[in-house]
């Protein structure tokens, strides 16, 4: 139970990033704090006290006391898509220094494309 | 012991976060989440998901090396300005929001299996004809590319899109701009 | 971009080889060891992109072009998509119809293996691909 409330305190301080920071670059940090903690708390859900992995090896042919599988394979594909979701926000990141010469949000006024 | 040890870990994480998030250098701050991130992966490992573990520092050394690509040469031209209005107006919308949340989760929480003894509803399925159904002996890929394709399917297409807007954004030819100095090939 | 000192690109000479081994290695061997498409994918891609942090973009562009990477990007989405369809063969989308083997050897479990290779391949490639596109961006060209 107090791991479930220290998932949400890592999950806070990723909003918290993400709404009260001025440079660009700390708000892409917060969303990957974000992530891990969404991928985390996946993960925790489904462990099971003094359980083995969920790989069947010729010693025992049994599955007996693995822990849940389903939430590992959903969080192989949040994984990769959180990288290809940081990779684009890199690239609009690039694309803003560019064009406004800073990474402070407050500087970028001016809308025209 | 496995708690004792996710508790350290765990308490690693939220120190190496809260660098990442107040320091002033760029630099500390993506290091620091690179450190999360690999914190992050020994916990996967302690919680008994070796598939996790490795996709989990592949990525996140990508992570590092992209972050550090787009901030590296890159200076910040801005002066620093002074303490605004707004500032305490977004930090105190965030505390009063992070303590809602604490207070529901902790109540909804309670509703949860208590930590350590999952319900296997579906996976209980899985788990006991998985190997004979498919002949795999991973069951995570066995789920992933067997019982759940729709599911893979539909992320390869998210990656898809993704990549192919990151790689729009940054092409070179484009639209003509009529305020720049306009030297064009 | 150019490549780093010499030091560097020996050991890079070295070592690129087992890492793309060891990728392809993880990728085949999907259902029966931890990892699979998308963990044997990325360790290819970071392989690449060794390559092209350590000899710069000209001698990379010998092994992988941008737009080849794009290509095989493609590529792999598109084998996966044939993979599903070819399910039609026996009856619904997505069957595993491939004949199911003996248990624990390489070549088992239908399908499975070519959803990893295909799998493995575009995760590798679009990875690599937004790197290179990344690191090429300069400044100077709007």
């Amino acid at each position: 139970m107090v791991f479930y409330i220290l998932t949400g305190v890592i999950l806070m301080m990723g909003v918290y990033a993400v709404v009260a920071k001025k440079n660009l670059i700390k708000i892409v940090i917060g969303m990957l704090i974000i992530e891990y903690a969404v991928n985390l708390m996946l993960v925790l859900v489904g462990y099971r006290k003094d359980g083995l992995a969920p790989i069947i090896t010729k010693a025992e042919e049994s599955t007996a006391a693995f822990v849940d599988p389903l939430p590992q394979a959903l969080v192989v594909t949040s994984i990769v898509i959180g990288l290809a979701m940081t990779a684009l926000m890199a690239a609009l990141c690039v694309r803003l220094h560019q064009r406004y010469g800073t990474f402070d949000i407050l500087h970028m006024r001016k809308l025209r494309g | 012991m496995i708690t004792a040890i996710l508790l350290i870990l765990l308490a690693f994480m939220i120190i190496g976060s809260i660098i990442a998030i107040e320091t002033k250098d760029l630099l500390s701050s993506v290091i620091s989440v690179g450190a999360v991130g690999l914190g992050l992966s020994v916990v996967f490992l302690l919680l008994g998901a070796p598939d996790l573990a490795i996709i989990q520092v592949a990525v996140e050394v990508l992570t590092l090396i992209i972050l550090l690509r787009v901030i590296i040469t890159r200076e910040d031209v801005t002066v620093a300005h002074r303490y605004r209005y707004a500032e305490v107006f977004a930090t105190s919308a965030v505390l009063v929001f992070g303590g809602i949340f604490i207070v529901f989760a902790w109540v909804s929480f309670r509703q949860l299996p208590e930590f350590g003894g999952p319900l296997l509803t579906v996976a209980r399925e899985y788990l006991g004809s998985g190997f004979s159904d498919v002949n795999a002996p991973n069951l995570v890929t066995a789920i992933l590319l067997d019982y759940r394709a729709y599911d893979t399917l539909g992320e390869a297409t998210v990656i898809f899109a993704a990549i192919i807007g990151a790689l729009a954004i940054l092409r070179k030819t484009g639209r003509i701009h009529d305020d720049r100095n306009d030297i064009d090939s | 971009m150019t490549g780093m000192t010499l030091i560097v690109k020996t050991t890079t000479r070295l070592i690129v080889g087992f890492i793309v081994v060891f990728a392809a290695s993880v990728i085949l061997h999907g259902h029966l060891t931890p990892g699979g498409g998308f963990a044997g994918g990325s360790m290819l891609a970071c392989g690449f992109v060794l390559l092209l942090l350590a000899f710069g973009k000209k001698e990379t562009h010998k092994v992988l072009t941008e737009p080849g990477a794009a290509t095989w990007d493609s590529l792999g989405a598109l084998g996966f998509l044939c993979i599903a369809l070819l399910g039609y063969v026996a009856g619904v989308f997505f069957t595993n119809f491939l004949p199911h083997g003996t248990p624990f050897t390489l070549i088992s479990a239908g399908t499975v293996m070519w959803s990893n290779i295909a799998i493995g391949i575009k995760v590798a490639a679009c990875l690599f691909a937004v790197y290179v596109v990344l690191a090429a961006f300069r400044a100077s060209e709007s």
